[in-house]
């Protein structure tokens, strides 16, 4: 399966960037907004020191008089340390103030205050001019009062506080990508949810699913169900299938046994007596091969999408015992169960598979008037389950090999087998995390089989 | 003998590019034992001075101090067209904030500068380093038997009520030569009535016209004043310390005192501006020292102390322009001197 990246990242991804262009826009703004702010403020002061020294011209004797107010020049120095400048001009002539600072600026008209920009002394300064009409004998004389100042603490401000709308941006766009996150993380939860209900179901679960999903998710969902049922339909076929086709074979089979079984009994000809044997022999082996080539397909079905059921192995084990109890009678074979409690997880029905076989071919391979025994105990986190007989033994050479599909004994002649039942039971063990041991003591006879799983 | 030579110097030199001519009212170079010498234009008297000279000195062995004292105005004109000095020492704040604002001054800045209050310092131009109030200083023989004013209101009734006792024994800076007393006087004038009527008080006891603090403590000292209005602080502490009482008072007026902030600058045609960085910053350190037994200079801390703030140091502004504005100027001239000689 190929990802093409995560939903969620992307969306978090998504918003982050649009809230990392809102802080950035916001925070233009505002620095452009404090700088004007502080542009307007000190033209504000401009003007009215302008204004307050233009209040104070009088006309004395003829002439026009002026005395700079104090409060004209500290309310300039009351916001910023900048410098200032100004200028008095009555008609033309200059009466005070600051050489040349005008000059070149066009002169403002009377009662209203102008606002230039110039450059004086190699500073940037705002000026405010303000014009008067000043009764100087008996001509009306203009007077225009030019105060300056550059233009540093316009600059300090407005970049103390676009460091501060800088600062809050990022918080912001933090707090933003924060909740981003969490946000695609709770618009994702219906989903992820989902998955994980569909990934806990068990093998044989083919219910339709019935959640309350986002609409954005119902075809999702009705997908999701269609195919479950479809899934159940085919499972159910093909368990149809198998049962069908083991009553389908076994059932001739057993037919023709039981024909045999006659014939043999109604035979007096030694030689026809010998070839019925065979042949039910033969019928035997066909009839447990096909039983054992279910329950091998039964594990390798089972084993895939592994149940995990507390079972106690005692039971299991008490089950497997009473099944095989009349198949040991028969030959006079004591099955011996000496069982303690043991849980363990894992599928009932693939554990008694499992022992079933093994059992199987203990009281196969034992001798007639034997004993069988089973003992179950417990050592340290594990349950071991020895299944003994007293047969031959499993002869030389390495046991692995005995698990392998479709391969017996080197001493098993004359004994019908497929050779799968080691297999299944070693493939059970394994899907449960547990180990089959086997122990051979062909010197006083006799074959051990241990199942070793993990507790519950 | 080498300060007259100098001052010939100086003139020589200033003439002969043009500028005007430095009237130098005291001069002495304190060699270092290596090249470097820092150009010191000042206001302040060698003895005032000279303390922090050694202490600088015995810091900074190899660095040479030459210093130059000059009235407040002299050194105003002078830098104006360009003496070449490295630091200026003025107790004239209004002079030396006119020339950091019309940029004849450089900026400056250290770790020193940046530990400065926001009123001792103003941009990167102009730095206090002493606070310095105006006071009166009265000689003990005259008044016997009068009670000490604590206020303008008790001095005027006290010069009122003498006119005998007092007749040409009150001095004051002529207003029309200091820089400093045009400060005292123009400040006062803004902030309290008193002052004028005071004027007038003095106007009418024949008032003897000073240029300087030095002086005026001087002829108290020998008696020939019975009162010195507005006279610095620090140099009447400091003569009331070498005397040992020299027969004088000094009094703080309660209804209102002036405190100037004495200031240096960098001007504009510095040569040595590292020396003149490392002088500046030593003589800052000497003003925000909090041990009153190392004081050298008169601290500037004081200034900051919460009686104080009532009134505060004055304001380092362009408000200090105001009064430097040559019609302004001369209608407070005119005021003060209508005053003061009634004749």
């Amino acid at each position: 399966m190929t990802t093409t990246g995560s939903i969620g990242r992307r969306l978090t991804f998504l918003l982050a960037g649009v809230a990392g262009l809102l802080s950035v826009l916001s925070w233009s703004m505002v620095s452009s907004f404090a700088r004007q702010a502080a542009e307007r403020t000190q033209d504000n002061i401009l003007a009215a020191s302008a204004t307050i020294i233009a209040e104070t011209l009088r006309n004395e004797g003829g002439a026009v008089r002026l005395e700079l107010p104090y409060a004209a020049f500290s309310m300039l120095g009351a916001v910023s340390e900048d410098r200032v400048f100004y200028h008095v001009e009555a008609g033309g002539e200059t009466l005070t103030g600051y050489e040349n600072l005008t000059q070149g600026v066009a002169s403002a008209p009377p009662g209203q205050v102008a606002f230039d920009t110039v450059i004086y002394r190699d500073a940037t300064l705002r000026m405010a001019r303000i014009t008067r009409l000043v009764l100087a004998g008996s001509d009306p004389v203009p007077v225009t009062v030019s105060v300056a100042q550059t233009r540093n603490g316009i600059g300090e401000i407005s970049t103390a506080l676009s460091q501060t709308a800088a600062a809050l941006s990022v918080a912001f766009f933090l707090v933003a990508v924060f909740l981003s996150a969490i946000a695609a993380r709770t618009s994702l939860r219906p989903l992820t949810d989902l998955a994980e209900a569909v990934s806990r179901r068990g093998p044989s679960d083919m219910r339709p699913l019935n959640r309350a999903a986002p609409s954005e998710l119902a075809p999702l969902l009705q997908s999701l169900n269609r195919l479950i049922a479809r899934l159940g339909q085919s499972q159910r076929r093909s368990e149809d299938f198998i049962t069908e086709a083991a009553h389908r074979v076994r059932t001739p089979l057993a037919t023709v046994r039981a024909q045999a079984d006659l014939a043999l009994h109604s035979a007096s000809d030694t030689e026809e007596k010998r070839r019925l044997r065979q042949m039910i022999r033969a019928v035997d082996e066909s009839s447990r091969s096909a039983g054992q080539l279910l329950d091998h397909a039964t594990v390798a079905y089972r084993a895939e999408d592994l149940v995990r059921d507390e079972i106690d192995l005692s039971q299991v084990a008490a089950t497997v015992v009473a099944a095989l109890q009349p198949t040991a009678e028969m030959r006079d074979i004591d099955i011996r169960l000496s069982r303690c409690a043991a849980p363990v997880r894992g599928d009932r029905v693939l554990l008694e598979n499992a022992l079933r076989n093994v059992l199987d071919n203990a009281i196969k391979y034992s001798p007639d008037e034997t004993t069988v025994t089973l003992t179950l105990a417990l050592e340290d986190g594990h349950a071991r389950l020895e299944v003994c007989d007293e047969g031959p033994g499993l002869g030389e050479g390495p046991f692995e090999d005995l698990t392998l599909r479709f391969r017996r004994g080197a001493n098993v002649e004359g004994v019908v087998g497929s050779g799968l039942g080691l297999t299944i039971a070693n493939d059970v063990v394994t899907a449960h995390g547990g180990r089959l041991d086997l122990q051979s003591h062909p010197e006083k006879g006799g074959t051990c089989v241990a199942f070793v799983l993990p507790l519950a | 003998m080498r300060g007259i030579r100098f001052a010939l110097g100086v003139i020589l030199a200033l003439s002969a590019t043009g500028a005007t001519a430095l009237e130098v009212e005291d001069h002495r170079l304190y060699p270092g034992t290596g090249p470097d010498v820092v150009r010191i234009l000042s206001t302040a008297d060698l003895d005032v001075f000279e303390p922090f000279v050694e202490r600088f000195q015995a810091a900074n062995p190899d660095v040479g101090i030459d210093y130059t004292v000059a009235s407040s105005a002299d050194i105003h004109r002078a830098l104006r067209d360009g003496a070449a000095f490295d630091l200026v020492l003025s107790s004239a704040m209004d002079l030396q904030f006119q020339l950091a604002n019309d940029g004849f001054a450089l900026s400056y800045r250290s770790p020193v500068t940046e530990a400065l209050p926001d009123w001792a310092r103003w941009r990167d131009l102009v730095f206090a380093f002493t606070a310095e109030p105006a006071v009166v200083v009265i000689s003990t023989a005259r008044f016997e038997g009068l009670p000490l004013p604590t206020t303008r209101q008790e001095l005027i009734q006290i010069l009122r009520d003498h006119p005998d006792r007092f007749q040409g024994a009150v001095g004051t800076y002529d207003v029309r030569r200091s820089g400093l007393g045009y400060l005292f006087a123009t400040q006062e004038a803004r902030s309290s009535d008193a002052f004028w009527r005071l004027s007038e008080v003095m106007g009418r006891l024949d008032p003897q016209l000073y240029c300087c603090s030095a002086q005026m403590i001087d002829d108290v000292a020998e008696g020939d004043l019975a009162v010195a209005y507005n006279v610095l602080g620090s140099y009447a502490a400091e003569r009331l310390a070498r005397d040992d009482g020299a027969g004088m008072q000094i009094v703080e007026m309660e209804d209102f005192t002036n405190v100037m902030l004495r200031t240096a600058l960098i001007p504009g045609a510095a040569e040595n501006r590292d020396g003149a960085g490392a002088v500046l910053d030593a003589l800052l350190a000497e003003g925000l020292r909090d041990d009153p037994d190392a004081w050298v200079l008169p601290p500037l801390r004081d200034a900051s102390q919460a009686e104080r703030q009532v009134f505060g140091p004055i304001r380092l502004g362009p408000a200090l322009m105001v009064y430097l504005d040559p019609l302004n100027r001369r209608a407070f001239l005119e005021s003060w001197e209508n005053a003061l000689e009634q004749r």
